[in-house]
């Protein structure tokens, strides 16, 4: 009978176990200084697969999709590449009129508005060069330059035009007019309930409530109060004179319907985080301006202001994210009408999504997701790390 | 097809049960305890409620238990074919559009019906109406469906309103608009405000593009069923680029002028309510304006309202030159005095479908609930019932008129709208709606945009049935122009 190995082994003084030999120890102290050493990304790895998982692997997949046209058949899906066609179709195919507008020309308004904003935009950036040229810089400042060519173009050749913009026009309107809106009503409300006022608290409280319901909850309100024939407020706009008056029947007047009520549930996020922003300014140095005479102007101005401004900076880039996937109410109030004056990118995605066509829905969503990221990458390279080169 | 609230007629619904209890049910003696069926379909009380109601009777008196699951309109179809083309089979019968059946069949997906009917001693087939029977329960021959509602479009009409003015129920669109014009603006219901001449849904994503079909249908299809308003059944061309549906677009919005100002934003159910409301001389519907003029909510237009089929025209599409030319024999073959009427099969109907993958006992247990739901016994009664969202679709249902008087119809009425449903589906001349593969995507997304564009003032009606032939021809082939071109053809009856 062969010998096991173990009882082959030596036994060392001590009765130190095999695996307590010195090549085994400096395998253990090895791999435990590993350990010590790559601690940080062992201890980060669960949450970085679920990401992958559940984020960057549907990422991938929706690219795929994108780029594909995509049947559902018995057994599963009939799957065929199509290359860039789905976003052909979006930009240059039968679907340019529904993504950017119906172009027939450029007016002449639409001729001045665009030259006198392009030479601005040029004038921008040769300023830029001469003064801060930068390799890096250059490449994502001429990316910029062209986007905002063909937006403004864009812009002219429809709505300057008389024609009507697509749905990339509709989704920069909700996040412009919007956000706008909500920053200069949401800074007032929080300047007023950061003064020493009776009854602070409960306006906190009440302006805070809208953030808490559902989009869906918001559609369907707005949509009934603003029925001038048979809504609640129906006397009231019988009583104005407005009884006739049809907003979801005209393309601006839904817009701004919709605009009035993304605002009033999106102010109270930025009323508060201001709010908070408002309530850290140091009050010694409000105090001493106050001394040396400033008026109320000047102390915002050139104390308030920059001390809030990180944080102003912080909120608007994640109200901008969010108004770029604006869908529930335009699905609710309108449900894009009239004809697609109201649909936004998410809303265009949905509906080709709806009618099973994957592919267009995903390359709608990605286009999405590059305007997105173009503009938040520009509002943070241009506002926020400006300032912070300029301080 | 549909209503906004739930109306339970405790009388007649324990009444229903009784007898539901008694006959069908009861007559099948199976036991499928154990047994469960999923069923998805639209939101209820249309439509889903009177399916849980009856579920209860089959589970009393089989064993099975009934689930129905409910998903908006809209995403009804995705939601069908993505759970059976992948393999989840959550669902086990879909009650849904007919026409959307032809792409599951294409696929493989759903149960062929044919052995299930041969068995059956209840369901009394022939009862059905041969439209429905032929054309909406069947494809490619073979039966897949359960009737358990028929659609038609019809135009309804205020009787007291119009005899206020001196004018007959129109016949043509002329007519219609004449007394749209010569109505708008008068009392209707005695709340003192001026009401509307013409009530139709105009909002996009709902149901919209169903009238403008309607309309156009008169305009595009003089020659029979077989002709077909979608296509040139020879070459799969779309056959919307012309005269016809210009017109019929045209028709539509102009409608508007005697509307709510606000119409481009009503769906069916806002119309409805100004119609119960009684604030509507005339208006486009499917069945239910009948029985809902019977109903509490609708005490506005009790014995007010008039039925008659959809209004026909004296010029007609020449599939030639696209243009519209007048009436004769030869272009109007089925003209009744100078006048083509072609009444439109609207949504064809909510019918119930079977997963081909489902467990043998369920699908047996499915089939016995749906013949169930369409046994006469059931759905004689059911059909009476506005909320239900079910319209007449067996000749019994049609020419007896027990149920209706029972239900608080008068005779008149009963036999006025029984007969313009009768008129229109025996009309030779009948418009059947699109059943081939993609048949959400051709009107429900692009005809449906395309309208809405036009609606909004963004389109002319020439550029919106262009952009529309475009949308469609690039659906045609992504689905294949040959398979397509079978398949429509099959749809209007065509073998050879």
């Amino acid at each position: 009978m062969a010998p096991s190995g173990d009882s082959e082994t030596p036994i060392r003084p001590g009765g130190v176990s095999p695996a307590g030999s010195p090549s085994d120890r400096s395998i253990r102290v090895r791999v435990s200084e590993w350990l010590d050493y790559r601690h940080g990304t062992i201890f980060i790895m669960p949450a970085v697969v679920m990401i992958l998982i559940f984020s960057i692997f549907p990422l991938a997949a929706s690219l795929i999709i994108a780029f594909s046209r995509i049947r559902l058949r018995a057994g599963g899906y009939q799957v065929r590449f199509v290359g860039f066609k789905n976003f052909a179709k979006q930009i240059f195919g039968s679907e340019q009129f529904h993504f950017l507008g119906a172009f027939k020309g450029i007016s002449v308004l639409g001729w001045v508005f665009a030259t006198v904003l392009i030479s601005l935009v040029l004038w921008w950036f040769f300023r830029w060069m001469r003064v801060r040229f930068n390799v890096l810089g250059f490449v994502g400042r001429l990316f910029l330059v062209a986007i905002a060519i063909g937006l403004i173009l864009m812009i002219a050749a429809t709505v300057l035009s008389g024609t009507r913009f697509g749905t990339l026009g509709t989704t920069l309107f909700y996040v412009f007019a919007g956000c706008s809106v909500q920053f200069v009503i949401g800074l007032g409300l929080a300047f007023l309930c950061s003064q020493p006022i009776r009854g602070k608290t409960f306006f906190r409280v009440v302006f805070f409530v809208p953030l808490m319901i559902t989009p869906i909850g918001i559609g369907y309100a707005f949509r009934m109060m603003a029925d001038t024939t048979k809504g609640p407020f129906s006397p009231v706009w019988q009583w104005a004179g407005l009884g006739d008056f049809a907003w979801a029947a005209d393309a601006w007047t839904a817009r701004i319907f919709i605009v009035i009520g993304d605002s009033w549930q999106w102010i109270p996020f930025i009323f508060v985080v201001l709010l908070a922003g408002l309530e850290n300014v140091s009050r010694d140095q409000l105090e001493a301006a106050e001394v040396d005479g400033a008026g109320r102007w000047q102390i915002f101005r050139e104390i308030t202001w920059p001390q809030i401004a990180p944080v102003a900076a912080t909120v608007m880039l994640i109200r901008v994210i969010e108004a770029f996937k604006i869908v529930d109410l335009p699905n609710i109030m309108t449900s894009g009408g009239p004809g697609i004056a109201t649909e936004s990118m998410s809303l265009h995605a949905l509906f080709a999504w709806r009618s099973l066509d994957l592919g267009q829905s995903a390359a709608i969503a990605y286009l999405l997701l590059f305007v997105t990221v173009v503009m938040c990458v520009s509002f943070f390279n241009l506002v926020v790390l400006d300032r912070v080169r300029n301080t | 097809m549909q209503k906004s609230k739930i109306r339970f007629r405790g009388g007649v619904a324990a009444g229903a049960l009784a007898v539901g209890l008694i006959s069908g049910v009861a007559a099948s003696a199976q036991d499928y305890s154990g047994i469960t069926i999923n069923i998805l379909t639209r939101p209820g009380p249309v439509i889903a409620q009177r399916l849980v109601e009856r579920g209860e009777e089959f589970t009393a008196a089989t064993g099975a238990e009934i689930r129905v699951n409910e998903v908006p309109f809209a995403e009804l179809f995705p939601k069908v074919l993505t759970d059976w083309a992948t393999g989840t089979n959550s669902i086990d019968v879909g009650v849904i559009a007919s026409g959307w059946a032809v792409e599951l069949v294409g696929g493989g997906l759903l149960e062929n019906l044919d052995p299930y009917v041969a068995a059956d001693d209840k369901i009394d087939i022939d009862d059905i109406a041969p439209y429905f029977r032929e054309f909406n329960q069947k494809i490619g021959g073979s039966t897949y469906l359960i009737t358990i509602d028929g659609d038609f479009q019809m135009l309804y009409y205020r009787t007291d309103v119009l005899a206020d003015i001196g004018m007959d129920p129109p016949r043509n669109w002329d007519e219609y608009m004449a007394v749209a014009k010569a109505a708008h603006g008068r009392d209707m219901n005695g709340d003192g405000e001026a009401d509307y001449g013409s009530c139709i849904f105009k909002k996009r994503n709902a149901q919209s593009y169903f009238a403008v079909m309607s309309i156009a249908a008169g305009f595009v299809q003089s020659q029979g069923t077989s002709e077909g308003i979608f296509f040139d059944a020879e070459t799969m061309k779309p056959k919307v680029n012309n005269e016809a549906w210009i017109e019929a677009f045209n028709i539509y919005k102009a409608t508007g002028e005697f509307g709510p100002t606000d119409e481009l934003n009503h769906d069916i159910g806002d119309t409805r309510a100004l119609v119960t409301g009684g604030r509507c001389a005339l208006m486009i519907d499917w069945g239910d304006i009948g029985p809902l003029s019977i109903d509490p909510d609708g005490a506005a237009i009790k014995d007010k309202i008039g039925a008659i089929i959809m209004p026909g025209t004296s010029r007609v599409l020449d599939p030639a030159t696209g243009k519209l030319v007048d009436c004769n024999a030869t272009t109007c073959p089925h003209a009744i005095d100078g006048i083509n009427y072609s009444p439109f099969a609207a949504f064809g109907g909510w019918s119930g479908m079977i997963n081909a993958k489902s467990d043998a006992d369920v699908k047996q247990a499915s089939y016995d609930f749906l013949s169930y739901m369409n046994q006469a016994a059931q759905s004689n009664v059911d059909v009476t019932m506005g909320w239900t969202g079910y319209n007449p679709y067996r000749n019994s249902q049609l020419d007896n008129y027990d149920n209706w008087l029972k239900a608080g119809f008068s005779q008149e009425f009963a036999e006025n709208y029984l007969g313009a449903i009768k008129d229109s589906l025996n009309s030779p001349n009948m418009a059947s709606d699109i059943r081939i593969p993609g048949a959400a995507q051709y009107t429900g997304v692009i005809l449906d945009r395309e309208l809405a564009r036009f609606l909004a003032g963004d389109i002319t009606a020439a550029e919106a049935v262009a952009n529309i032939e475009e949308g469609w021809d690039e659906v045609t082939e992504d689905f294949g122009r040959d398979s397509q071109r079978t398949m429509y053809r099959l749809s209007l009856g065509i073998t050879n």
